[in-house]
Order: C-alpha cells, then sequence, then structure tokens
C-alpha cells in the first residue's frame, strides 16, 4: 500500500515547466527527500531538463570567474590615504 | 597579517583581529583593507550606478570602520558587519542618485510570475504533453573551454547581471561571484534562507537565458 502510493508519486511525471522551477532548490540542498526523488526520477528520463541542469551549473561556474574583472578596486592612493587615516585616528587616540 | 595563511582566511579569528584593529595595529587593518575592498566594491555596485560612486561608499565604509571598531560588539562577525556599513552607506547615495532602492522593494521582486524559462518553450495546456519541452535546451559544448571563458562570454554574463532587479543582483553577486555561503548573505541582507533561494533563482535562471541566447547567436 505504501510502496504503492510511493511509486505512483515517483512516477507521475514532473512536467519541465515546473521542473525548471526547482533546480535551484535542488542545488541547494533545499528540497525534501521525496520530491528529491522525483526531481531525479524527472531527471534521469528527459535530455531536455537534463541539459538545462547542466546549464545552470556552467552559469553558476562562468559566474565565479568574474570575480577577477576588479580586483583592484581601490587605487593605491586611497589604500595609503585609508592608511594613514588609520594610523592617524590611533595616534590621536593614544 | 593575522596569523592564519591563505586557506583558511575566512576563518580568521575576529576577536584577535579586532583586538588588533583596536591597538591600532595597521598590518592587521592592511590585510582586512586588501582582503575586502573587492567584495565591498562589487557589494556597492549593485546600489549605486558608477564605478566611482561606489568608490565613495567603499572608502566612506573602511573610515566608519577606522573611527567604529569600538562600537563593533561582535555579534555578527566582522565581515557581516563591515559588508552591512557598505550596504547602508550605498543604499544612501543609491536614492540620492534616484537610483533603486534595494530590499526596500524586496516584494516586488520576490512576488509576481516570473518564470525561470519562456513559456513558449513548453507545449501548451491543450497538449497532450503539456507542459514539457517544446524547444528543449540544447547542450553547450563541454570541449571549448576557452568560448566559455571567452571575453565576450563574460561580457555577457557581466551585461545580464548588470541588468538584473536590484536585490537578485545583489544576491547572485554575493553567492556565485563573491561565493559566499547563504547564510552569509541572509546575514547580510537580513532575509530569510527562503527569501534569498527565491531571488538566486530568478537571477540565476535569467543569467542563464542571457547565456543560451549569447551562445546562440555566436554559433549562428
Amino acid at each position: 500500500m505504501i510502496w504503492r502510493r510511493l511509486t505512483a508519486r515517483l512516477t507521475r511525471d514532473l512536467p519541465c515547466r515546473q521542473f525548471v522551477e526547482l533546480v535551484t532548490d535542488y542545488l541547494e540542498g533545499a528540497m525534501p527527500a521525496r520530491e528529491r526523488a522525483r526531481f531525479e526520477h524527472h531527471l534521469s528520463r528527459c535530455d531536455g531538463c537534463d541539459h538545462y541542469l547542466a546549464q545552470i551549473r556552467r552559469t553558476v561556474d562562468v559566474t565565479g570567474r568574474l570575480t577577477v574583472a576588479d580586483i583592484d578596486a581601490l587605487g593605491s592612493v586611497a589604500r595609503e590615504r585609508l592608511l594613514g587615516a588609520f594610523r592617524e585616528f590611533h595616534t590621536q587616540g593614544a | 597579517m593575522p596569523a592564519v595563511t591563505s586557506a583558511g582566511a575566512d576563518d580568521v579569528d575576529d576577536r584577535s583581529l579586532v583586538d588588533r584593529l583596536r591597538r591600532g595595529d595597521e598590518a592587521a587593518f592592511a590585510w582586512l583593507l586588501d582582503r575586502y575592498t573587492g567584495s565591498l566594491h562589487r557589494l556597492a555596485r549593485s546600489y549605486v550606478a558608477t564605478a566611482s560612486v561606489a568608490d565613495e561608499a567603499v572608502q566612506e565604509t573602511w573610515l566608519a570602520v577606522v573611527t567604529g571598531i569600538d562600537r563593533f560588539e561582535g555579534r555578527s562577525s566582522l565581515k557581516t558587519w563591515l559588508h552591512r556599513i557598505l550596504i547602508n552607506i550605498a543604499r544612501t547615495k543609491g536614492v540620492r542618485e534616484h537610483r533603486s532602492v534595494p530590499f526596500a522593494s524586496l516584494g516586488s521582486e520576490l512576488g509576481g510570475d516570473d518564470p525561470a524559462v519562456d513559456p513558449d518553450r513548453f507545449r501548451g495546456l491543450g497538449d497532450r504533453h503539456a507542459g514539457q519541452w517544446a524547444t528543449p535546451p540544447v547542450p553547450w559544448d563541454e570541449a571549448p573551454e576557452a568560448r566559455l571563458l571567452s571575453r565576450e562570454t563574460l561580457a555577457a554574463v557581466q551585461h545580464a547581471i548588470d541588468d538584473l532587479p536590484p536585490n537578485q543582483r545583489t544576491v547572485i553577486t554575493l553567492r556565485d561571484l563573491e561565493g559566499w555561503p547563504s547564510e552569509d548573505v541572509c546575514n547580510v541582507l537580513a532575509i530569510t534562507e527562503t527569501n534569498q533561494r527565491v531571488l538566486l533563482h530568478r537571477a540565476r535562471s535569467k543569467v542563464r537565458g542571457a547565456l543560451e541566447t549569447h551562445f546562440e547567436d555566436t554559433t549562428a
């Protein structure tokens, strides 16, 4: 009885349109076990959704590469000035 | 520099760092500057329109840290405290220059219908396979790593992020650019895990869509 209900829930397929809305919950590990089983079940049978999930993973990966862009946001002049302000604050305070 | 090297930089003991800052240890302050200026700047950019205003916000934040470290109570991490100061300053500047008012309008970004994928990509209600892909995504070539990370691709991602509503932009910046854990993001922005996830979801979905378009255009 329980088994039948479980398999029924598993095989009641997830529409792809719903799958794409659950991807973040899945990747964040924020999905209850039953829902995750249904998600993975669909994933194993649907190429489109498999590609979709791979694309989201790549998106996260590529976004992570942007970091290098403006790493030197603070010019050396500003850096020196801030260090000077720190020094000054503490000589006064002492 | 605090007695911690590269690997566990995130775990630098706040208390000893704060003690050193309070004692006027310049090396500790320099370490903090170099460690967080980049992320403060990127966070500021999600509130203000230009890099120079973001610079101002970052510098004002550091000055507030210089004069305010005695008031740090250790109830949050130093990192959270620091980024909260930045947000307050940047938000005020953003309002002044009539840019968005992040997190005041959180509701508008969380509510409503904001599908991850254009509904036209799926089979319609009348179809026996309603809700299934009509135009499924095609795999992105795994092989040419160079293309995936080309300057054009990175620029497309940057554009897509710039175009996001402010809260989504902030969350994806902290999570996926900075690589912060969700807990830190929730703390700094004072939002729930669930709301953070919704914002991240919408942001990632849109950036994926932009990348898909970018790849279609460049292969066409």
